[in-house]
């Protein structure tokens, strides 16, 4: 899939290994903005080369929490008032990885670059999408292009069906597990079979935006009939999906079969250090988050709600539930689940990433503990340096958050 | 860079850094370079911003940069003093950020397990050599418009000078 979107993209016939001048579907930014448009000012172009094609909103810090944060967003909107680039939404969306195709700006087939490394996220529609430090964005949005070395692709079958209350965070926790951080480095992964096939597109998301964890530099889900009824309910432009060939060629493959998975927790301070919960089962914790552009969605609400549904969570327990967008927030008050979360004892924020990177809307003090259905467990990463941040699915989160100690969601 | 060559101590780490350790989450409203220069490797060893000297270098393991896109991790390096990074391996989007920033770096498997910390590394880019001070290591060199742009100090100088 990877050789077909960026031959289209650059107008010539591109294997792997081949070096392509593609062009530029959809661009992301978010808060980082303000260092694109810094550097897109030095380049010394007036104009963006298409006021259509970039996406910017605000979540990694919103509403603005320093004076610096603020600085910088009003950067964004005097840039953005400027060139008169259309898609821009401040902070009032949500996760950008989130809000991307909720907006209509993914459509199988393209070629999504974002300032953002999750933006592996969008390969669950059928895209190869691929993140990109702010200076490769300042030329695109200088030129419209990027070049790119179309990658080698490791194929990941997926058999089975999920046990009860495991999901497919716990699948790519494993997958991570076994091929560690950097065994797909440079690599698009493209994940098949039954498993993939029966999962929602909220499963899929979890997985392509995971795979960056294990270096992959897009990761992709062929569409089908899921993928092209989300999609057209959003987007009303022409898009051309693909996928691969039945004798694609492959660097490699895996099979994996989920009738025997068991909920994984990745612990610090690696996303590759994943053990099986019963490892780590009873290890206390201070605070639980649920949400971000991994598991922020609906679905995932859901779960944990219905773990949670008429119970209260350990009086020792901070829980922080983050819905992905507002969109996702709507509905979710709409459904009375944000209503089971705050009787819980849970607290609800906004949409945006929160305390996931480390901004704001709780950090971890030293000797504290998170459990979290986020991406990234590296040290200090929300918090001081001596916290520690187990990663889980929603349902672990929720019934660790329950027990105030990290707990079998199966029970 | 000028002459193709540089001689710095040896700052040395394992596999896997990665770009939060590098420079923490906390610290992404920041936009002046030099501000971002104060707290590089913060997570990872706090004494190295006050102990590193201009012209040092970071030799490392496997997988160097890995984690979040953030640019900022290869601008705090450079402003640091960083003048090369020589890993067993790069994650790409660092990669990119690297020579973007114009900070050199080289991939060599081989040099984590022959050096110390603090001692003194010797490199040619351009003969694409790296000299321990016991040894001569061979090691492929960066393409030449690579090389080119980070001699001009990142993607940008080098737009610039080719727009003229």
């Amino acid at each position: 899939m990877s050789e077909k979107i960026l031959s289209r993209t650059s107008g010539r016939e591109a294997e792997a290994g081949d070096i392509v001048d593609a062009r530029v579907d959809i661009a992301m930014s978010h808060d980082n903005a303000v260092l694109v448009s810094k550097v897109f000012k030095e380049i010394g172009v007036e104009k963006v080369w298409d006021k259509e094609k970039i996406v910017i909103l605000f979540d990694h810090r919103v509403p603005a929490n320093t004076v610096e944060t603020a600085k910088g967003h009003k950067k964004v909107r005097e840039f953005v008032k400027a060139q008169g680039i259309k898609n821009f939404y401040n902070i009032r969306v949500g996760v950008c990885h989130q809000v991307l195709s909720e907006l209509g700006h993914v459509r199988p087939g393209e070629l999504i670059v974002g300032t953002d490394s999750h933006t592996t996220t969008h390969g669950a529609f059928g895209t190869f999408s691929t993140g990109i430090g702010v200076s490769d964005m300042a030329a695109v949005w200088a030129t419209g292009n990027l070049w790119l070395r179309v990658p080698e692709t490791i194929k990941m079958t997926v058999e089975g069906g999920f046990p009860e209350k495991v999901m497919s965070k716990d699948l790519i926790l494993h997958i991570i597990g076994e091929v560690k951080s950097d065994g797909a480095n440079y690599k698009a992964v493209e994940f098949s079979g039954p498993t993939i096939d029966e999962m929602s597109i909220a499963s899929r998301m979890t997985i392509t935006n995971m795979s960056m964890e294990m270096g992959a530099k897009a990761a992709l889900i062929a569409p089908d009939e899921k993928t092209l009824e989300y999609i057209k309910k959003r987007s009303k432009r022409e898009f051309h999906p693909v996928s691969s060939d039945t004798d694609a060629e492959y660097e490699c493959e895996y099979v994996f079969d989920v009738i025997d998975l068991e909920p994984q927790v990745a612990c610090p301070h690696s996303v590759d250090n994943v053990k099986v919960i019963d490892e780590v089962e009873g290890i206390t914790i201070d605070q639980a988050v649920l949400g971000s552009c991994t598991n922020g969605r609906l679905e995932d609400l859901e779960v944990a709600a219905k773990i949670l549904d008429g119970k209260r969570i350990s009086i020792d327990v901070r829980m922080i539930v983050i819905p992905s967008s507002w969109e996702v927030y709507l509905e979710a008050m709409n459904l009375g689940i944000l209503k089971t979360f705050i009787e819980a004892g849970a607290i609800i924020v906004n949409a945006g990433c929160g305390p996931c990177l480390g901004a704001h809307e709780g950090i971890l003090a030293a000797g504290e503990r998170c459990i979290a259905s986020t991406n990234r467990n590296f040290q200090g990463r929300m918090g001081d340096t001596k916290s520690e941040v187990y990663l889980a699915s929603p349902a672990t989160v929720a019934s660790s958050a329950l027990m105030g100690e990290i707990t079998d969601p199966r029970g | 860079m000028n002459s193709g060559k540089i001689r710095g101590k040896v700052w040395k780490y394992g596999d896997n850094v990665n770009t939060d350790v590098i420079f923490p989450g906390r610290y992404l409203h920041l936009v002046d370079p030099r501000e971002m220069a104060k707290h590089a490797m913060e997570h990872l060893d706090p004494n190295f911003v006050k102990n590193m000297k201009k012209g040092d270098v970071i030799v490392a393991g496997r997988n160097f940069g890995c984690g979040s896109s953030r640019e900022q991790a290869a601008i705090c390096l450079k402003y640091a003093g960083i003048s090369a990074i020589v890993a067993e391996s790069f994650a790409r989007i660092f990669y990119r950020n690297a020579i973007n920033s114009g900070l050199p770096i080289l991939v060599c498997s081989v040099l984590p397990d022959k050096v110390e910390q603090g001692q003194i590394l010797e490199i040619d880019f351009e003969a694409g050599e790296i000299y321990t001070g016991k040894e001569k290591i061979r090691v492929p060199g960066l393409p030449e418009h690579i090389m080119q742009i980070i001699k001009d100090g990142g993607i940008i100088p080098h737009i610039r000078k080719q727009r003229g």
